[in-house]
């Protein structure tokens, strides 16, 4: 005994839960053993050399963990992926090549032809494309409800529903999914509640904390913060029982009959995802990409403070200003969403929203308004560290209907706005001298 | 092995435990002081089939170097090993039982950890039974609960981390493995 002491000292354990921040910096990232590089290395590599014959097949059943090719893991990548999975108090991680390609992986990993979903309509609009016309072509039907509504969502559950989705703060209305409700609803449907937090980041709401099961984020959008990378997340509570999930659940002829959920349990999600779901589409993140987002996530919870801080300031300009008929930013006290946002985006309903131009040609001022800016940019992105400007009818929504826009809550004049983190006065400034060259 | 030195961490996430249990049966100073002395392990419940979570927790062990030896009655012999159908059949010393069976079969596991001199009962994940956590600490052991063995080796090696987990391990110090 004394002898085996002296090999392995004093183990010590000094219990503590880290705070945000300091997870922020730290998790997912101990130093490198051999340089002591403090800053994340950029592990710039398609494959890794395998120990021997041995190793390298077990590897390949899963039996080990370990990197085996880009596409499927990367050492970068895994310092992004557990730093995002600690920050939103989740098990785990699998990041992808974008956000869009987060969302679809994870249904991939989920659904099988035949199978539908119950999907909030405020979306983002490239998601309701997916979910719409491309599920529709792999045999998956979504059906829409008014997020607000919570019997909508138990009314639209079939047999066949096998998650639901929303999004934390609903693209572009600035609606706050009612997250404890509707997965208290999804539960007792037993499906899970998948959510979409990329407005908030886990700074200003962590959805597992309020039962949702699965989260994805386009981290090309504050995570990343700077607008230089495509780059998605899906993240996993690892608490849903996916034990009826034939995907996840049923015997694997890929993997020689392995049944990921028995085997892997709470990671059984995540590790499907992982070994089919990226292995075989594809969307694997670049590690340089997962370097700049690991840049960004050390500063979230400073620049976030500061976007909501600026978003706030701007939402209660714009309500003054006699050219705006409308904003809708939850953070303000009078908008139909300020409870909701008070109880899950305490620090702010992130820096994204929306406002409408006072003018009998709404087309026609959205277009004067724009074209005036000088520190807003116009481009099709949210997100980043400079304050952006879009007309959603003509650019990110454009592929919908008239009926599927009313059916989003858009407008033809309206104007979203994603706030950076300029000084709080020119941002007011640019926005006055725009609005003023705007005819009525 | 590392040099073992000190961690601080929260290692609190995946288990049914209360909170008074997990101080007792998942405290990450005695699973890393487990993980580095033991050298044979016995699976009770250790299935010959490839596909099964026993096998592939089994098959980790031995890989990374502890002899791993089979408690299933219905086996021979798994992945060169020869299997004993209980643990009082095992002719010699073994540091580690770790169970794969119901909860409800851990009193009798952990009488016979006890009787054969093991220095560890570890119970995998959801394998829950307070009564046998009883008697193998009152038998001198250590007792390890509703954790999974290779989940925790791979989390203080640093190879869980490949696969994007959340190992809860906070630490500025250069890397090294954490046992």
């Amino acid at each position: 005994m004394s002898v085996i002491e002296v090999k392995v000292p004093l183990m010590t354990q000094q219990k503590r839960k880290f705070g945000f921040e300091t997870r922020m910096l730290h998790a997912g990232h101990i130093p490198d053993p051999v340089t002591g590089a403090r800053a994340a290395p950029i592990y710039q590599t398609t494959s890794y050399v395998f120990e021997d014959t041995d190793k390298a097949a077990q590897l390949f059943e899963l039996k080990q963990y370990g990197n085996i090719y880009t596409r499927i893991n990367n050492p970068t990548t895994a310092i992004f992926e557990e730093r995002v999975a600690s920050l939103e108090n989740a098990t785990g991680a699998v990041a992808t090549a974008s956000g869009m390609a987060a969302q679809f992986a994870t249904m991939m990993t989920l659904l099988e032809p035949g199978d539908e979903i119950v999907s909030s309509s405020h979306l983002y609009g490239g998601t309701k494309t997916q979910f719409t016309h491309t599920f529709k072509k792999l045999g998956v039907t979504a059906h829409f409800v008014d997020p607000t509504d919570l019997e909508a969502w138990d009314k639209a559950w079939t047999p066949k529903v096998k998650a639901f989705y929303g999004e934390t703060i609903g693209n572009p209305q600035g609606s706050i999914l009612d997250i404890e409700a509707v997965a208290a609803i999804a539960h007792r449907r037993g499906v899970p509640l998948i959510v979409d937090s990329t407005f908030a980041t886990p700074y200003l709401c962590r959805p597992m904390d309020w039962g949702a099961d699965i989260v994805v984020h386009s981290a090309t959008k504050f995570i990343g913060g700077h607008g230089s990378s495509i780059a998605g997340v899906v993240v996993d509570s690892g608490k849903f029982d996916f034990s009826t999930y034939p995907t996840i659940a049923a015997p694997d002829p890929a993997y020689h009959d392995l049944r990921f959920y028995e085997t892997f349990g709470h990671y059984g999600f995540l590790m499907k995802t992982r070994a089919v779901t990226l292995r075989d589409t594809g969307a694997a993140l670049s590690p340089f990409n997962a370097f700049l987002l690991i840049q960004g996530l050390e500063t979230l919870s400073v620049r976030m403070d500061r976007h909501v801080q600026n978003a706030l300031a701007v939402a209660k300009f714009l309500k003054a200003h006699p050219k705006v008929a409308w904003v809708a930013y939850a953070g303000l006290e009078d908008s139909p969403y300020h409870a909701l946002a008070q109880k899950y985006t305490p620090r702010g309903p992130g820096a994204v929203f929306t406002f409408s131009l006072k003018s009998s040609n709404a087309r026609l001022a959205g277009k004067q308004f724009i074209e005036s800016l000088h520190v807003f940019s116009h481009l099709a992105n949210i997100g980043d560290v400079r304050s952006l400007v879009i007309h959603p009818a003509s650019t990110t929504h454009q592929q919908l209907s008239e009926e599927e826009l009313i059916e989003a809550g858009i407008d033809a004049g309206m104007i979203r706005l994603s706030i950076g983190l300029e000084t709080t006065e020119d941002l007011l400034w640019d926005l006055d001298q725009a609005l003023q060259q705007t005819s009525a | 092995m590392g040099s073992g030195s000190s961690l601080a961490a929260d290692v609190s996430m995946n288990t049914i435990l209360s909170p008074e249990d997990q101080v007792k049966y998942m405290d990450p100073g005695v699973i890393r002081t487990v993980l580095a002395t033991t050298k044979t392990v016995a699976i009770v419940g250790l299935s010959p089939k490839p596909e099964r979570p026993s096998y592939f927790v089994g098959s980790y062990l031995q890989s990374e170097g502890y002899r791993v030896i089979p408690v299933n009655p219905r086996a021979t012999e798994i992945f060169g090993e020869k299997a004993y159908p209980d643990l009082l059949s095992i002719p010699f010393p073994v540091d580690m039982v770790d169970v794969f069976r119901q909860p409800e079969e851990c009193v009798e596991i952990a009488k016979q950890a006890v009787q054969i001199g093991a220095k560890t009962l570890w119970l995998q994940l959801r394998v829950v039974n307070l009564e046998a956590a009883q008697i193998a600490t009152d038998g001198g052991l250590k007792v390890i609960m509703d954790r999974c063995v290779k989940i925790e080796h791979g989390r203080y090696s640093g190879s869980l981390h490949w696969v994007g987990m959340n190992t809860e391990i906070i630490s500025a110090r250069r890397g090294q493995r954490y046992f």
